[in-house]
């Protein structure tokens, strides 16, 4: 029996597609009206992991539920708990705007007048009122996404699955596109979503998977996440290698100051605060090291990957009251 | 939601007349989006409708004017039903691309992950089919009787006539929409489907008596399905029909051969257009 509050489930979920194993003992879980961003890179098997929980793949082994349906022998069950918005356009380009959503409500068995009634209200709650009579092929990528999504919510779904929902989007429809999923949690929507955004995850999600090679290397909160990478990269490039460099730059590190093999380029993930390089700056001068260049960057995913994979998986605990 | 409120929102196992109608209704979705597709897209329907009148007119016209047919029968007469039986063997090539394109786009995925029935979208896909196939005949009788054609019988046996026509086409729309899933692109799934179905059109009774022909190429063409149709179409409106004539149990008995032929294509490529689909699909 699943816990109840749980919407969504999977234990040691594996695939394999050729050589290549997309997913390996992959764990999920998602609590009831929560959102779950599932992070990795291209090709890391997020899609994967979302085609088997959507139905749309059977796993090699381990199971899944989703809603309280197993997703290989209750598919049909699941499928009427589920909304799901691909990565690719699942929408038909030679119909109108209106006639996709139509098409969805029909085929979801919503009745004549309830499709009429829906397709209208999502037509007009995502401002695509206007295009609704015109074909899909002329639309925007971002009215595309917006039209996907609208799709996906027909048949008011508990669980919805949202694969890169933002990928390829301007920054403002991406905020627009923010907006509308918080929306939908408010309501008491379970959300799953695939990114390769950091901060999207961290904007959105209030639990994080990274997925890397098929395999789950972290999990936590977006908070425990950032403690475990610093919210920030100090990066410094030296004019000569310099034996006190790395002791001078772990005052600012919350994890380990790597060195590149010619002892030129140190970097760590450092505390978010104010003046980082100026403060650096000062105390590799202090310690006597001849600096050429000094960056601080938000970390990027590679970032965020090059300290799980290489320092440590398991979030810690002690860096905790790093600013979320 | 607890897993008991899941549970009875599940229960209501609808009838088997209420999954019937719900089955109906998602082939009739899925019928008119093919519809609209073409009404996008108008040239989509040239092969049921400008090819067919094009073919009747050189047909008749140009290999018309030197065919002498036994008994002296006017060319026109016996080539409509044949050109009927071409036409819609050749435009079951549309099954194959429009199955073959709809399988390489990312609608599938939105309409695999729907509480729908599956097979709605093979079966609304061949409705769409034989709907264009009505046209086709519709096309082909109306330049027929223009340029000649007149069916000596009562409107039922006409109208019977165009019926084994049609279902033979819906048969071949099934073979056409088996190949169009096993291959991987819609131009793969056209040059396999004409390789097949030109043959099939030509080798047969359609624009000559068999009689003339080699033996051994006479024994395929009276037992091709298509010499079948022809015969069948030719018997129902009252037109010469030289391959009544003939000893082979498919001339002796067209009607019955028509729709046997028909049944059997229908009886094979149904369930396996079935499996070919979930294969597709299924990863």
């Amino acid at each position: 029996m699943k816990k109840s509050s749980t919407m969504v489930q999977a234990e040691a979920l594996s695939k394999r597609y050729g050589a290549t194993q997309a997913l390996d003992d992959v764990d999920l879980e998602v609590a009831e009206g929560s959102i779950l961003g599932v992070l990795g890179p291209n090709g890391a098997g997020k899609t994967t992991a979302l085609r088997i929980l959507t139905t749309l793949s059977t796993p090699d082994k381990g199971r899944a539920w989703v809603a309280g349906h197993d997703v290989v022998a209750e598919a049909a069950a699941v499928r009427r708990k589920i909304g799901v918005t691909g990565q690719d356009a699942t929408l038909d380009e030679l119909l109108t705007g209106r006639q996709n959503l139509t098409m969805v409500g029909r085929l979801s068995r919503l009745g004549r007048s309830e499709t009429r009634r829906r397709t209208n209200e999502l037509l007009e709650s995502f401002e695509l009122t206007d295009a609704a009579d015109r074909m899909v092929k002329g639309y925007s990528g971002g009215m595309r996404r917006r039209l996907d999504l609208a799709a996906s919510l027909v048949m008011r779904p508990s669980v919805l699955f949202l694969d890169e929902p933002t990928t390829g989007l301007d920054p403002t429809s991406r905020q627009r596109m923010w907006g509308v999923i918080r929306g939908l949690v408010a309501e008491g929507v379970t959300v799953l979503l695939t990114t390769q955004y950091l901060d999207e995850a961290d904007a959105l999600a209030d639990g994080i998977v990274v997925i890397d090679h098929g395999r789950v290397i972290a999990h936590g909160t977006p908070r425990e996440l950032k403690a475990a990478t610093g919210s920030q990269l100090l990066e410094v490039t030296l004019a000569e290698p310099h034996a006190g460099a790395a002791q001078a730059l772990a005052a600012f590190s919350v994890g380990t100051v790597k060195t590149s093999e010619d002892g030129k380029r140190l970097w760590t993930p450092a505390r978010n605060e104010a003046g980082l390089a100026v403060a650096a700056l000062r105390v590799l001068d202090e310690a006597g090291a001849l600096v050429d260049d000094i960056t601080v960057h938000r970390p990027s995913l590679d970032d965020v990957f090059a300290v799980l994979t290489g320092a440590t998986t398991a979030p810690r605990a002690d860096v905790a009251e790093v600013p979320a | 939601m607890s897993a008991a409120t899941v549970v009875t929102l599940d229960l209501g196992a609808p009838t088997l007349g209420g999954r019937l109608r719900s089955w109906a209704e998602d082939v009739w979705v899925m019928t008119r989006r093919n519809l609209i597709h073409v009404r996008r897209d108008p040239m989509q329907l040239s092969d049921v409708t400008i090819q067919p009148v094009l073919f009747t007119l050189l047909f008749v016209y140009v290999f018309g004017a030197a065919m002498v047919l036994p008994g002296g029968a006017s060319y026109p007469q016996f080539a409509l039903a044949g050109l009927l039986v071409m036409n819609l063997t050749t435009s079951s090539v549309g099954t194959a691309i429009g199955l073959s394109m709809d399988l390489s786009t990312g609608v599938i995925s939105r309409l695999r992950t729907l509480p729908m029935s599956p097979t709605a979208i093979l079966v609304g896909r061949s409705i769409s089919d034989v709907l264009a196939a009505v046209l086709c005949s519709v096309f082909i009788a109306v330049t027929g009787l223009v340029v000649g054609w007149r069916p000596e019988t009562g409107p039922l046996s006409v109208f019977a006539g165009f019926a084994v026509a049609l279902l033979f086409s819906y048969a071949l729309s099934w073979l056409s929409a088996c190949v169009g899933m096993a291959v991987s692109s819609a131009e793969t799934a056209q040059g396999i489907v004409f390789i097949l179905v030109f043959p099939l059109a030509f080798v047969s009774n359609v624009f000559v008596p068999t009689q003339g022909m080699p033996a051994w190429l006479a024994t395929i063409a009276n037992w091709n399905p298509v010499s079948a149709v022809a015969s069948a179409c030719r018997t129902l409106w009252g037109n010469p029909n030289p391959s009544a004539s003939i000893q082979a149990w498919p001339m002796q008995h067209p009607v019955e051969a028509s729709i046997a032929w028909s049944l059997l294509i229908l009886l094979v490529c149904v369930p396996l257009a079935g499996r070919l689909y979930r294969r597709r699909t299924s990863d």
